[in-house]
């Protein structure tokens, strides 16, 4: 891994968002990833989803685990708040968050590491919950930061760079977000930002828990012939079950798209997500056969991406538990303390 | 054989089958004495894997009031077959059985020095009512009944007490006081009576309320203004959890809106519960979870993360009988290390010892405070004895004037106005530095938050000076920390004494207790109630101001004393353990024994370095 600093992510443009943000304030500190590593990728369509939805940078809390995925928070919009956890617990750190303030947007940032192997039990129960986040898992297969072991995604049968040969099942993310329950379940392409920018967009403007597995391939330590989770392998077998264009609210809905089957989602907030459906047999709405189609193709040995499923009136915990609006941090002794006057009633009966 | 004979100071004790209905009636009979202005401690007693799930219930009813348990039983109400034997055995010389008469017993049953007083409560029952489940519960009411003629225990308190229970429900009512007559008749039928244990009405009690510690702790939280709560189910920790759900769905809904301010989740495990209690208060939230030991044990990487990232985290931990399942449904006082020194790496925590159900409330509340203004995890060490059993304690107590200290925290206009924001800078002097919530301004104080090692600003940095720095910051606040947290609380002796003893949490009733023994008997000791970690410089001031100190405590190592030498640097053969961890709270008799055979070791030879210990 490379510590020399990088000159900062390139934009070919400096325009204005609506809120009058150029992409820029959207950046972070310097990456110190490996140069072509897929992380840095997705943290540039981070950015740019971010720019293109015109958030207020501060209005984003962003969280992590532990590994080189899980550093990249730090890599972009400096203006949020940033907690880089401990290794595998960012979902519970960010379900507490969430509880706190529901007025921000929870950004999950993790790797297969993180969420597949010691974080699987965090993962399965943020999504079981229903907890209002993106949840963006950085799949390479492999332990980056600790140079290479397995993740509980690698391949059946592949051979890490020190030659041992992975004989566990990989556990399939996407497969598993779905059966949970999730009501946004995607996979994407680091390589492909394309396809990933409007995923991540679909993906904050959803509620409820969003999950997205992006393919991320480690130039380190998993970026072989062979591995799925190469930039090779991805980009010969990814299996698009659709275009996604991402709509706001405030867009005029226009349709510039090639004729093929076309199906409007609109979302709780009124924001419309336009798919363009490439495989026919293909409906976001029906979980049970979007898990099927993944288990299909994948059994092929190809890579779906594109959006799995969308419940795009789906609750979150907050509706569940039933809390005021108000962030936590707002209310004080005269919202939450029940008083004296009370406390004398309380004594009384416990006499 | 002589029955015993005493007036306002004996020890019942009720021998029960889990989930028969006892638990209410005896908490009846409790309250009862209680309403008659004679003090009592009672205490469950429920071993979590024995077939049949037998449960004691054990009550101290003293005048003097004394709450710690005494030791010995004068009367057994035997009301469960399979532990007849042991319980049979238990009782004094001279004490009171009280049975099911309903099936005979073989005299090798019973014991000639004891008096055997039997009611044949399933034949009366069985006689009276058609429905199984009315049986079993009035057989209960029925005990209290005739133990209410056999006692002297005024019944028009009974009926006192089942009016404010089953107000607006006459016919439950009704149907009790039938049962509680009928228990009565018989008893005054067929039962030589008055026996010679008697209660006898007195003015001892006053204002002193009756409830448990994980109800006043809960209620602590409440009060104390905790909004985020999440918890995963384990004895003795689980009823706060639940009574803090409870007291929320009165006292914490909106009136106007039905909408909750509070947010409950039991979570996966311990590890996700620390987890969101971390994430609730790095989000300005003020949030804890509630646990025992093992619990601890789960927490102790996000403990290290709070501490070092500077999180405000309050954990209350019940603690019970390790090390792992230990003896789960006994009371210890064992996690007290585990819990100062929580985590990997250099770490130091804030512990409060709550003595009773009163502190347990006013450390709970206390404990919100030091978690913002400390920034750092916060641990109220409370166990099964004061937890699950309710005890005599002083009213809680609220001002209305009391505003949430939320520490340091930068706001939108501060940073607006320009003032310098570095998350990690000791900028006023007490190690303690200024935070900002997430979201709270566009374009300054955002800043990301690591377990790793970083400059004051906030940076990421593996430079050794930034790294000591902070560490030395920590210790620094640490210091705040001592002038922030409960003073302990000195009580000198009747003499100038060479002797002393160091105390904390519920080892306080017979702590007291056993100190008006020693000094009935001659033996002057002062003492120093520790309520908190860590120590004020008046710990070390009392410990140098003796010859010996005794350490009172309730786990084998010596937890507080280890502490106490680690801390101050103190010679360890100056503090004598005295320990006490069978899994039994703690007894006057035990203390006073203990600490008496050292005492009087030193009449004869003056306590010197090498004799003591
Ligand atoms: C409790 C704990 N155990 C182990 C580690 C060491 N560790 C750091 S990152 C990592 C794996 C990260 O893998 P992944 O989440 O896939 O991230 P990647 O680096 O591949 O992006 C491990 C095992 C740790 N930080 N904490
Ligand atoms: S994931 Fe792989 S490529 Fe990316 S920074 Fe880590 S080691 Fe380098
Ligand atoms: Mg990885």
């Amino acid at each position: 891994m490379t510590y020399i600093a990088k000159p900062k992510l390139h934009h070919p443009t400096l325009a204005c968002n609506a809120i009058g943000f150029t992409r820029r304030d959207y950046e972070g500190k310097i990456s110190t990833l490996c140069a072509g590593c897929g992380h840095d990728s997705i943290s540039a369509a981070i950015i740019q989803a971010c720019w293109e939805l015109d958030i207020e940078p501060h209005r984003v809390a962003k969280l992590s685990g532990i590994g080189c995925s899980s550093k990249t928070p730090d890599y972009f919009l400096g203006q949020s708040h940033g907690f880089n956890t401990v290794h595998g617990r960012m979902p519970s750190v960010l379900t507490g968050a969430n509880l706190a303030n529901r007025e921000l947007i929870y950004l999950g940032v993790s790797g297969d590491g993180d969420s597949a192997s010691i974080g699987i039990g965090q993962f399965v129960h943020a999504i079981r919950r229903g907890v209002n986040m993106v949840y963006i898992v950085e799949n390479n297969g492999v332990y980056g930061l600790t140079k290479g072991q397995f993740s509980a995604t690698a391949d059946l049968g592949s051979k890490s760079k020190k030659g041992v040969v992975n004989t566990d099942s990989p556990l399939d993310l996407v497969g598993l977000a779905l059966q949970l329950g999730a009501s946004f379940v995607a996979r994407g392409f680091s390589g492909d930002k394309k396809q990933l920018v409007p995923l991540i967009k679909a993906a904050i403007k959803h509620r409820g828990p969003a999950v997205l597995d992006v393919i991320s391939p480690c130039v380190a330590f998993n970026n072989h012939p062979g591995s799925t989770k190469s930039y090779d392998y991805v980009r010969e077998h990814n299996e698009a079950a659709n275009r996604l264009d991402f709509i706001d609210v405030r867009d005029e809905i226009v349709v510039d798209y090639a004729a093929g089957e076309l199906i409007d989602i609109t979302q709780h907030d009124g924001s419309v997500l336009r798919l363009r459906k490439l495989h026919a047999n293909h409906d976001p709405h029906d979980r049970v056969a979007a898990l099927a189609y993944v288990h299909e193709r994948q059994a092929k040995g190809e890579v779906v991406t594109g959006l799995l499923y969308v419940d795009a009136e789906a609750e979150d915990l907050h509706r569940h538990l039933n809390t005021v609006p108000t962030p936590f941090h707002r209310l004080g002794a005269k919202e939450l303390s029940p008083g004296a006057a009370t406390l004398a009633k309380i004594n009384a009966a416990l006499r | 054989m002589k029955p015993i004979t005493a007036t306002n100071d004996f020890v019942i004790k009720f021998a029960n089958v889990n989930g028969s209905g006892s638990a209410s009636a005896n908490e009846l009979f409790a309250k009862a004495i209680l309403r008659m202005g004679v003090p009592v401690s009672p205490r469950n007693i429920f071993p979590s894997n024995i077939q049949g799930l037998p449960t004691w219930y054990e009550v101290r009813v003293n005048e003097r009031g004394w709450l710690g348990r005494r030791g010995g039983v004068d009367m057994m109400v035997a009301m469960n077959p399979q532990t007849w034997d042991a319980d049979v055995k238990e009782l004094a010389p001279g004490g009171y059985l009280f049975y099911d008469s309903t099936k005979p017993l073989p005299p090798s049953k019973f014991r000639d020095d004891i008096v055997v007083i039997g009611m044949p409560l399933t034949a009366i029952c069985n006689r009276t009512y058609a429905d199984a489940r009315q049986r079993q519960l009035f057989k209960n009411i029925m005990y209290v009944g005739a133990l209410s003629v056999l006692l002297g225990i005024d019944d028009a308190e009974i009926r006192k007490l089942f009016g404010e229970q089953y107000k607006g429900k006459e016919k439950l009512l009704d149907s009790n006081v039938k049962a509680l007559e009928l228990g009565r008749d018989y008893a005054r039928e067929h039962l030589a009576h008055p026996i010679g244990l008697q209660v006898r009405r007195a003015d001892a009690v006053g204002e002193r309320i009756f409830v448990d510690g994980n109800s006043a702790a809960a209620l602590g939280c409440v009060y104390g203004g905790a909004t985020v709560c999440a918890w995963y189910p384990i004895t003795p920790s689980s009823s706060l959890a639940e009574a803090f759900q409870k007291y929320c769905m009165k006292y914490r809904v909106d009136a106007e809106t039905g909408a909750n301010k509070f947010a409950i989740v039991q979570a996966e495990d311990e590890i996700a519960s620390i987890g969101i209690v971390v994430g609730a208060g790095w989000n300005g939230a003020r949030a804890f979870t509630t646990t025992s030991g093992p619990g601890i044990s789960l927490m102790n990487e996000f403990i290290g993360l709070a501490y070092f990232a500077e999180i405000p985290v309050t954990i209350i931990d019940v603690q019970r009988g390790g090390p792992s399942t230990g003896m789960p449904t006994r009371t210890q006082q064992s996690d007290v290390l585990a819990c100062a020194y929580a985590s990997h790496g250099d770490t130091k925590h804030v512990l409060l010892f709550p003595e009773d159900p009163h502190e347990c409330f006013e450390f709970s509340a206390l404990a919100l405070d030091l978690a913002d203004r400390l920034q750092t995890p916060i641990f109220v060490l409370s166990d099964l004895d004061i937890g699950m059993n309710q005890r005599l304690t002083a009213p809680f107590v609220w001002d209305d004037a009391r505003e949430y200290d939320r520490g340091k925290v930068m706001t939108a206009a501060e940073l607006e106005a320009g003032k310098e924001f570095a998350r990690y800078k000791d900028v006023d002097g007490d190690g303690i530095p200024y935070r900002t919530y997430p979201g709270t301004h566009p374009s300054k104080g955002a800043y990301f938050t690591r377990g790793t090692s970083r400059d004051p600003y906030a940076r990421y940095s593996e430079r050794g000076p930034d790294y000591v720095y902070n560490m030395q910051r920590l210790l620094k606040k640490f210091a705040t920390a001592r002038t922030l947290v409960p003073a302990p609380v000195p009580r000198a002796a009747r003499q100038k004494t060479r002797h002393g003893a160091i105390y904390y949490g519920s080892t306080s009733p017979a702590m007291d207790e056993a100190i008006a023994a020693l000094e009935d008997d001659g033996l002057n000791l002062d003492t120093l109630r520790v309520r908190a970690f860590p120590f004020a410089d008046s710990v070390a001031e009392f410990i140098a101001a003796h010859e010996a100190v005794f350490v009172v405590e309730q786990n084998r190592d010596g937890q507080l004393r280890t502490l106490l030498v680690n801390e101050f640097g103190i010679d360890p053969a100056k503090l004598v353990p005295i320990l006490h961890y069978d899994g039994t709270p703690i007894t006057a008799r035990f203390i006073a024994e203990a600490i008496g055979a050292h005492l009087r070791a030193a009449r004869v030879a003056p306590i010197g370095k090498d004799k003591v210990a």
